[in-house]
């Protein structure tokens, strides 16, 4: 972790309402951070989907178990960890919600949503035992079509 | 913000406007509670019309699929009218496209049930 990182980390509840707040806590981040409208949706939803998972499949909905979500953000990425008290799984596990069999299935597209929207995606095992999924989106060029132009990479305006 | 949906007959065909986010929790019970509903009442012609529905997570779009299926197997049909961008694009992604018809004006949409 470099000086001009930010690591910031906090535990969840295994309970619906962490689903938003993880989703908000990413987007304030997100923006800040400079990502334009499109990548901040596709952060948020991947957040989402990251923490579902450990709701849903992970923890498996019991209220004992924690959910440990951190973000870090160097001046390349923001990088995004989300990580449960679950059994763990392997990623070579997961149905492929595209094929034809699958397209009717009430469940299973978090994973392909997460990949789908996010530069990098992968799921190693964690240090509570269960799955850590870390996953995370280059930061916009500033002045670029995906920037804010609030971001920590924009230029200061030179006075004229 | 929190799902709504109402309902309204036209042409035969059930009209359920919903607005709001369809995510997991109440947004997907919300949903799923109306479609029962309707198939009690013996409503299976049903049309949602997304047009106000501007975010859909997994959850939703598994509520999406289930309110399909379960409307299919009581001999009805679902369709889905006036996508937002955002869930126009997620249905592409996962190619659910090729499973729901989905009309962007609503005469259209209720001849298609004739």
């Amino acid at each position: 972790m470099t000086q001009d990182s930010k690591h910031m980390e906090v535990t969840l509840e295994t309970q619906v309402e962490s689903v938003n707040l993880a989703e908000e806590m990413c987007l304030r981040v997100a923006e800040a951070a400079g990502f334009g409208e499109d990548d901040c949706y596709r952060i948020g939803m991947s957040v989402r989907e990251g923490v579902i998972n450990a709701f849903h499949y992970g923890n498996e909905e019991r209220p004992e178990k924690k959910i440990y979500l951190a973000l870090d953000l160097t001046p390349e990425k923001m990088v995004i960890h989300v990580l449960d008290e679950g059994k763990g799984f392997d990623l070579r596990g997961v149905p492929d919600p595209l094929a034809e069999e699958n397209l009717l299935s009430t469940s299973g597209r978090g994973i392909f949503l997460m990949r789908a929207f996010m530069d990098e995606f992968e799921v190693i095992p964690g240090r509570t035992g269960g799955a850590e999924i870390i996953m995370s989106k280059k930061l916009p060029a500033p002045g670029s079509a995906g920037s804010n132009g609030k971001g920590h990479n924009v230029e200061p305006k030179k006075e004229s | 913000m929190a799902l709504r949906a109402t309902y309204r007959e036209a042409a035969g065909v059930t009209v359920v406007d919903i607005g709001g986010r369809i995510t997991l929790g109440e947004g997907s019970a919300l949903l799923r509670k109306t479609i029962r509903e309707l198939l009690e009442e013996q409503r299976t012609l049903i049309l949602l019309n997304l047009a106000d529905v501007d975010y859909i997570d997994s959850s939703g779009i598994g509520e999406l699929v289930s309110a399909y299926t379960g409307v299919k197997n009581r001999g009805g049909n679902l369709k889905l009218l006036h996508l937002t961008k955002k869930v126009h694009d997620l249905l592409q992604l996962t190619k659910l496209f090729t499973v729901f018809e989905v009309y962007s004006d609503e005469s259209s949409a209720l001849r298609s049930y004739k």
